[in-house]
């Protein structure tokens, strides 16, 4: 399976699923920090997708959705944004919205 | 090394913008607020894909990180 497929498999079968750089418990970057803090804020269930720990998964994310960094949110298989969208959205409640109707 | 300024001409050479404002000092890692017209009608998920675009191959090879706020015109206006 290449990565694009295993990408689309993971979103579709995870209500929630976070791309980042490390896991929940030692994230390797600023933004993928704030990405969990977010969700955890929420008290969300995610499934956390650790891309350091594979190549053609870091870059072929990238491709997926169109979008050049790192975090990425997935809700129900859809795009939702990366660490800025996701602050502003958790700000005006429009997250936790999304979040509750993915339960 | 890649300055504030330089990222700042990169996007408007691609994309109007009627307010822009770059910070970050430390080569990869930059912050924007941006104001365009371009964003009327778009998601998040777009205007930011239409910043991203503007900068093209630099956003991979140069750019760690560029966190951005979007508005449009209407929405800047009512920023407090």
């Amino acid at each position: 399976m290449d990565a694009q497929a295993q990408i689309k498999q993971t979103v579709t079968s995870n209500k929630v699923v976070l791309y980042m750089k490390g896991s929940p418990k030692f994230p390797q970057c600023g933004f993928s920090n704030l990405a969990t803090q977010i969700l955890d804020a929420c008290q969300a269930k995610y499934f956390a997708v650790d891309v350091l720990a594979d190549q053609a998964v870091r870059e072929g994310i990238k491709v997926y959705a169109n979008w050049p960094t790192i975090p990425q949110l997935y809700i129900n298989g859809e795009f939702v944004g990366g660490s800025d969208i996701m602050r502003a959205m958790y700000e005006n409640g429009e997250l936790q919205t999304m979040l509750e109707a993915a339960k | 090394m890649l300055t504030a300024a330089q990222l700042q001409s990169y996007i408007t050479q691609h994309l109007a913008c009627e307010y822009i404002k770059v910070m970050g000092d430390d080569g990869t890692h930059f912050e924007a607020v941006l104001v365009s017209s371009a964003f009327l009608g778009k998601s998040r998920v777009q205007q930011h894909q239409l910043v991203y675009a503007a900068l093209g191959d630099r956003m991979r090879e140069e750019i760690h990180a560029l966190s951005m706020q979007t508005y449009t015109p209407e929405q800047w206006a009512k920023q407090p």
